[in-house]
Protein backbone atom coordinates (compact mmCIF):
# COMPACT_ATOMS: atom_id res chain seq x y z
CA UNK A 1 0.00 0.00 0.00
CA UNK A 2 1.35 3.74 -0.75
CA UNK A 3 1.10 6.27 1.39
CA UNK A 4 0.33 4.11 4.02
CA UNK A 5 0.56 6.54 7.40
CA UNK A 6 -1.68 9.44 5.83
CA UNK A 7 -4.38 6.50 4.99
CA UNK A 8 -4.10 5.21 8.02
CA UNK A 9 -4.03 8.05 10.60
CA UNK A 10 -7.15 9.46 8.25
CA UNK A 11 -9.21 5.87 8.93
CA UNK A 12 -7.99 5.54 12.71
CA UNK A 13 -8.37 9.53 13.31
CA UNK A 14 -12.06 9.07 11.98
CA UNK A 15 -12.71 5.90 14.25
CA UNK A 16 -11.85 7.78 17.20
CA UNK A 17 -13.33 10.97 16.48
CA UNK A 18 -16.43 9.29 15.85
CA UNK A 19 -16.40 6.64 19.06
CA UNK A 20 -15.14 9.73 20.99
CA UNK A 21 -17.99 12.01 20.63
CA UNK A 22 -20.29 8.58 20.95
CA UNK A 23 -18.75 7.73 24.19
CA UNK A 24 -18.67 11.33 25.49
CA UNK A 25 -22.48 11.69 24.73
CA UNK A 26 -23.39 8.35 26.24
CA UNK A 27 -21.53 9.47 29.51
CA UNK A 28 -23.50 12.78 29.36
CA UNK A 29 -26.64 11.03 28.76
CA UNK A 30 -26.11 8.97 32.25
CA UNK A 31 -25.08 11.55 34.07
CA UNK A 32 -28.26 13.57 33.00
CA UNK A 33 -30.80 10.72 33.57
CA UNK A 34 -28.84 10.25 37.25
CA UNK A 35 -29.51 13.99 38.08
CA UNK A 36 -33.23 13.76 36.57
CA UNK A 37 -33.43 10.31 38.98
CA UNK A 38 -32.42 12.43 41.75
CA UNK A 39 -34.32 15.81 41.54
CA UNK B 1 -35.62 10.68 22.29
CA UNK B 2 -36.85 11.33 18.78
CA UNK B 3 -36.89 7.42 18.35
CA UNK B 4 -38.59 4.70 20.12
CA UNK B 5 -35.84 2.47 21.84
CA UNK B 6 -36.01 -0.29 19.70
CA UNK B 7 -36.06 1.45 16.45
CA UNK B 8 -32.81 3.27 18.33
CA UNK B 9 -31.19 0.25 19.17
CA UNK B 10 -32.31 -0.89 15.49
CA UNK B 11 -30.34 2.03 13.83
CA UNK B 12 -27.04 2.02 16.19
CA UNK B 13 -26.56 -1.81 15.42
CA UNK B 14 -26.80 -0.61 11.40
CA UNK B 15 -25.01 1.74 11.86
CA UNK B 16 -22.53 0.24 13.27
CA UNK B 17 -22.27 -2.69 10.63
CA UNK B 18 -22.38 -0.34 7.66
CA UNK B 19 -18.88 1.59 9.16
CA UNK B 20 -17.10 -1.92 9.62
CA UNK B 21 -18.43 -2.85 5.80
CA UNK B 22 -17.23 0.58 4.95
CA UNK B 23 -13.41 -0.22 6.86
CA UNK B 24 -13.31 -3.49 4.99
CA UNK B 25 -14.18 -2.35 1.66
CA UNK B 26 -12.44 1.11 2.29
CA UNK B 27 -9.31 -0.95 2.99
CA UNK B 28 -9.49 -4.01 1.42
CA UNK B 29 -12.28 -4.28 -0.86
CA UNK B 30 -11.41 -1.18 -3.31
CA UNK B 31 -8.84 -1.10 -5.84
CA UNK B 32 -6.39 1.78 -5.38
CA UNK B 33 -7.28 4.55 -7.78
CA UNK B 34 -5.12 4.60 -11.36
CA UNK B 35 -3.74 8.09 -10.67
CA UNK B 36 -3.31 8.98 -7.11
CA UNK B 37 -2.57 5.22 -5.82
CA UNK B 38 -3.80 3.95 -2.17
CA UNK B 39 -4.48 7.58 -0.97
CA UNK B 40 -7.49 8.11 -2.98
CA UNK B 41 -8.81 5.67 -0.05
CA UNK B 42 -9.76 8.99 1.93
CA UNK B 43 -12.30 9.44 -0.12
CA UNK B 44 -14.24 7.06 1.45
CA UNK B 45 -14.27 9.02 4.51
CA UNK B 46 -13.74 12.78 3.40
CA UNK B 47 -16.95 12.54 0.64
CA UNK B 48 -19.36 11.20 2.78
CA UNK B 49 -18.14 13.34 6.27
CA UNK B 50 -18.92 16.47 4.06
CA UNK B 51 -22.01 15.40 2.43
CA UNK B 52 -23.29 14.36 5.95
CA UNK B 53 -22.05 17.95 6.96
CA UNK B 54 -23.97 19.55 4.69
CA UNK B 55 -27.13 17.68 5.44
CA UNK B 56 -26.85 18.28 9.07
CA UNK B 57 -26.78 22.17 8.61
CA UNK B 58 -29.84 21.72 6.01
CA UNK B 59 -31.97 20.31 8.68
CA UNK B 60 -30.36 23.07 11.33
CA UNK B 61 -31.90 25.18 8.82
CA UNK B 62 -34.98 24.07 8.21
CA UNK B 63 -35.70 22.71 12.05
CA UNK B 64 -34.69 26.57 12.78
CA UNK B 65 -37.31 27.84 10.15
CA UNK B 66 -39.85 25.74 11.32
CA UNK B 67 -39.21 27.10 15.24
CA UNK B 68 -39.50 30.60 14.04
CA UNK B 69 -42.73 30.14 11.93
CA UNK B 70 -45.18 30.81 14.50
CA UNK B 71 -47.79 28.05 13.17
CA UNK B 72 -45.44 25.44 13.90
CA UNK B 73 -42.90 26.95 16.53
CA UNK B 74 -42.10 24.37 19.19
CA UNK B 75 -39.07 23.55 21.49
CA UNK B 76 -38.35 19.97 19.61
CA UNK B 77 -37.13 22.12 16.74
CA UNK B 78 -34.73 24.06 18.68
CA UNK B 79 -33.37 21.17 20.00
CA UNK B 80 -32.71 19.63 16.52
CA UNK B 81 -31.34 22.70 15.43
CA UNK B 82 -28.90 22.42 18.32
CA UNK B 83 -28.10 18.83 17.90
CA UNK B 84 -27.77 18.45 14.15
CA UNK B 85 -25.65 21.86 14.21
CA UNK B 86 -23.03 20.34 16.75
CA UNK B 87 -22.73 16.68 14.39
CA UNK B 88 -22.82 19.21 11.99
CA UNK B 89 -19.71 20.47 13.35
CA UNK B 90 -18.25 17.72 13.95
CA UNK B 91 -18.50 15.68 10.17
CA UNK B 92 -17.05 19.37 9.00
CA UNK B 93 -13.82 19.19 11.54
CA UNK B 94 -13.61 15.21 9.95
CA UNK B 95 -13.61 16.65 6.38
CA UNK B 96 -11.38 19.54 6.54
CA UNK B 97 -8.48 16.67 8.80
CA UNK B 98 -9.47 14.39 6.23
CA UNK B 99 -8.73 16.65 3.04
CA UNK B 100 -5.69 17.87 4.88
CA UNK B 101 -4.13 14.50 5.13
CA UNK B 102 -5.18 13.78 1.39
CA UNK B 103 -4.18 16.82 0.38
CA UNK B 104 -0.65 16.20 1.67
CA UNK B 105 0.67 13.42 -0.50
CA UNK B 106 -1.33 14.55 -3.43
CA UNK B 107 -1.03 18.46 -3.49
CA UNK B 108 2.67 18.11 -1.51
CA UNK B 109 0.45 20.67 0.90
CA UNK B 110 -1.34 20.08 4.40
CA UNK B 111 -3.40 23.23 3.47
CA UNK B 112 -3.99 25.66 0.19
CA UNK B 113 -5.63 28.80 0.30
CA UNK B 114 -8.00 27.47 -2.34
CA UNK B 115 -11.77 28.23 -2.19
CA UNK B 116 -13.16 25.54 -1.20
CA UNK B 117 -10.99 24.74 1.58
CA UNK B 118 -11.45 28.11 2.70
CA UNK B 119 -15.21 28.10 2.56
CA UNK B 120 -15.26 25.09 4.23
CA UNK B 121 -13.28 26.17 7.15
CA UNK B 122 -15.65 29.07 7.34
CA UNK B 123 -18.51 27.20 7.48
CA UNK B 124 -16.58 24.91 10.28
CA UNK B 125 -15.64 28.48 12.22
CA UNK B 126 -19.42 29.94 11.58
CA UNK B 127 -21.05 26.87 13.14
CA UNK B 128 -18.62 26.83 16.09
CA UNK B 129 -20.02 30.74 16.33
CA UNK B 130 -23.35 29.37 16.57
CA UNK B 131 -23.14 26.17 19.11
CA UNK B 132 -21.19 29.52 21.50
CA UNK B 133 -24.15 31.36 20.92
CA UNK B 134 -26.73 28.81 22.04
CA UNK B 135 -24.30 28.71 25.35
CA UNK B 136 -24.89 32.02 26.29
CA UNK B 137 -27.35 32.51 29.16
CA UNK B 138 -30.60 33.64 28.18
CA UNK B 139 -34.28 32.50 28.26
CA UNK B 140 -35.56 29.36 26.34
CA UNK B 141 -37.42 32.04 23.80
CA UNK B 142 -35.26 34.49 23.71
CA UNK B 143 -32.11 31.50 22.85
CA UNK B 144 -34.16 30.01 20.77
CA UNK B 145 -34.93 32.42 18.43
CA UNK B 146 -31.40 34.20 17.60
CA UNK B 147 -29.73 30.94 17.18
CA UNK B 148 -32.64 30.65 14.70
CA UNK B 149 -32.01 33.28 12.92
CA UNK B 150 -28.06 32.83 12.89
CA UNK B 151 -28.73 28.71 11.53
CA UNK B 152 -30.06 30.21 8.58
CA UNK B 153 -27.24 32.87 7.82
CA UNK B 154 -25.06 30.48 8.57
CA UNK B 155 -26.49 28.35 6.15
CA UNK B 156 -25.96 30.61 3.32
CA UNK B 157 -22.29 29.29 3.23
CA UNK B 158 -23.43 25.69 2.17
CA UNK B 159 -23.92 26.50 -1.52
CA UNK B 160 -20.79 28.59 -1.89
CA UNK B 161 -18.86 25.78 -0.26
CA UNK B 162 -20.67 23.19 -2.73
CA UNK B 163 -20.20 25.43 -5.82
CA UNK B 164 -16.59 26.96 -4.76
CA UNK B 165 -15.46 24.36 -7.68
CA UNK B 166 -17.48 25.54 -9.88
CA UNK B 167 -17.32 29.03 -9.56
CA UNK B 168 -13.72 29.40 -8.98
CA UNK B 169 -10.82 27.97 -10.74
CA UNK B 170 -9.23 25.95 -7.11
CA UNK B 171 -6.78 23.16 -6.73
CA UNK B 172 -9.59 21.04 -5.43
CA UNK B 173 -11.03 18.56 -7.64
CA UNK B 174 -14.50 19.36 -9.05
CA UNK B 175 -17.69 17.13 -8.34
CA UNK B 176 -16.98 13.41 -9.25
CA UNK B 177 -20.66 12.20 -8.53
CA UNK B 178 -22.38 15.24 -9.22
CA UNK B 179 -20.80 16.24 -12.16
CA UNK B 180 -23.12 19.41 -13.76
CA UNK B 181 -21.72 17.63 -16.83
CA UNK B 182 -23.34 14.80 -16.06
CA UNK B 183 -20.79 12.66 -16.49
CA UNK B 184 -20.01 9.89 -14.18
CA UNK B 185 -16.65 9.56 -12.83
CA UNK B 186 -16.11 7.07 -10.26
CA UNK B 187 -18.10 3.72 -10.99
CA UNK B 188 -17.51 -0.23 -9.79
CA UNK B 189 -16.48 -1.17 -6.23
CA UNK B 190 -15.47 2.25 -5.99
CA UNK B 191 -18.77 3.60 -6.67
CA UNK B 192 -20.45 1.17 -4.08
CA UNK B 193 -17.76 1.66 -1.44
CA UNK B 194 -18.42 5.99 -2.08
CA UNK B 195 -22.63 4.81 -1.47
CA UNK B 196 -21.71 2.62 1.39
CA UNK B 197 -20.04 5.42 3.11
CA UNK B 198 -22.78 7.60 2.90
CA UNK B 199 -25.12 5.34 3.85
CA UNK B 200 -22.93 4.23 7.03
CA UNK B 201 -22.38 7.91 7.74
CA UNK B 202 -26.09 8.84 7.22
CA UNK B 203 -27.14 6.15 9.63
CA UNK B 204 -24.94 7.21 12.28
CA UNK B 205 -25.92 10.94 12.07
CA UNK B 206 -29.66 9.75 12.44
CA UNK B 207 -28.29 7.37 15.47
CA UNK B 208 -26.29 10.12 17.23
CA UNK B 209 -28.84 13.02 15.98
CA UNK B 210 -31.62 10.98 18.41
CA UNK B 211 -28.97 10.59 21.77
CA UNK B 212 -27.88 14.40 21.32
CA UNK B 213 -31.84 15.13 21.22
CA UNK B 214 -31.86 12.78 24.56
CA UNK B 215 -29.82 14.89 26.45
CA UNK B 216 -30.63 18.31 25.15
CA UNK B 217 -34.23 17.06 26.59
CA UNK B 218 -32.76 16.24 29.84
CA UNK B 219 -30.67 19.22 30.37
CA UNK B 220 -33.23 21.44 29.72
CA UNK B 221 -35.56 20.21 32.05
CA UNK B 222 -32.57 19.58 34.87
CA UNK B 223 -32.16 23.89 34.01
CA UNK B 224 -36.02 24.20 34.13
CA UNK B 225 -36.30 22.33 37.36
CA UNK B 226 -33.07 24.11 39.05
CA UNK B 227 -34.83 27.40 37.92
CA UNK B 228 -38.22 26.78 39.37
CA UNK B 229 -36.09 25.53 42.60
CA UNK B 230 -34.31 28.67 42.87
CA UNK B 231 -37.49 31.12 42.21
CA UNK B 232 -39.45 29.28 45.15
CA UNK B 233 -36.65 29.87 47.42
CA UNK B 234 -36.37 33.40 46.58
CA UNK B 235 -39.86 33.75 46.82
CA UNK B 236 -40.22 31.59 50.17
CA UNK B 237 -36.66 34.15 51.52
CA UNK B 238 -38.65 36.99 50.30
CA UNK B 239 -42.03 36.60 52.47
CA UNK B 240 -40.24 35.99 55.78
CA UNK B 241 -38.32 38.98 56.76
CA UNK B 242 -39.09 42.58 57.16
CA UNK B 243 -37.93 45.71 55.16
CA UNK B 244 -33.80 44.92 54.80
CA UNK B 245 -31.42 47.97 56.37
CA UNK B 246 -30.09 50.25 54.73
CA UNK B 247 -26.94 49.06 52.57
CA UNK B 248 -28.34 45.09 52.50
CA UNK B 249 -28.10 44.14 48.81
CA UNK B 250 -30.91 42.61 47.58
CA UNK B 251 -28.52 39.05 46.92
CA UNK B 252 -27.63 38.60 51.00
CA UNK B 253 -31.52 39.08 51.49
CA UNK B 254 -32.35 36.35 49.32
CA UNK B 255 -29.94 33.98 51.15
Amino acid sequence: MTNVGYVLTGWLLTAVVLAGYWLRLTIRIRRAERLDDQS
Amino acid sequence: MLFKPVVRRALGWAALIALIALALFGLWGAPPDGYQGDAQRLMYLHVPAAWIAYFAFAITAIASALWLWPRTRATVWDRVAGSSAELGVMFTALTLILGSLWGRPIWGAWWAWDARLVTTAVLFFLYLGYLALRRVPASPDARAKRSAIAALIAFADVPIVHFSVEWWRTLHQQASVFDPAHKTNITGVMAFTLWLGVLAFTLLYIYLLDRRYLLAALEDNFDARQLDQAIKERQAGAGTPGPAPVGQSESEIGR
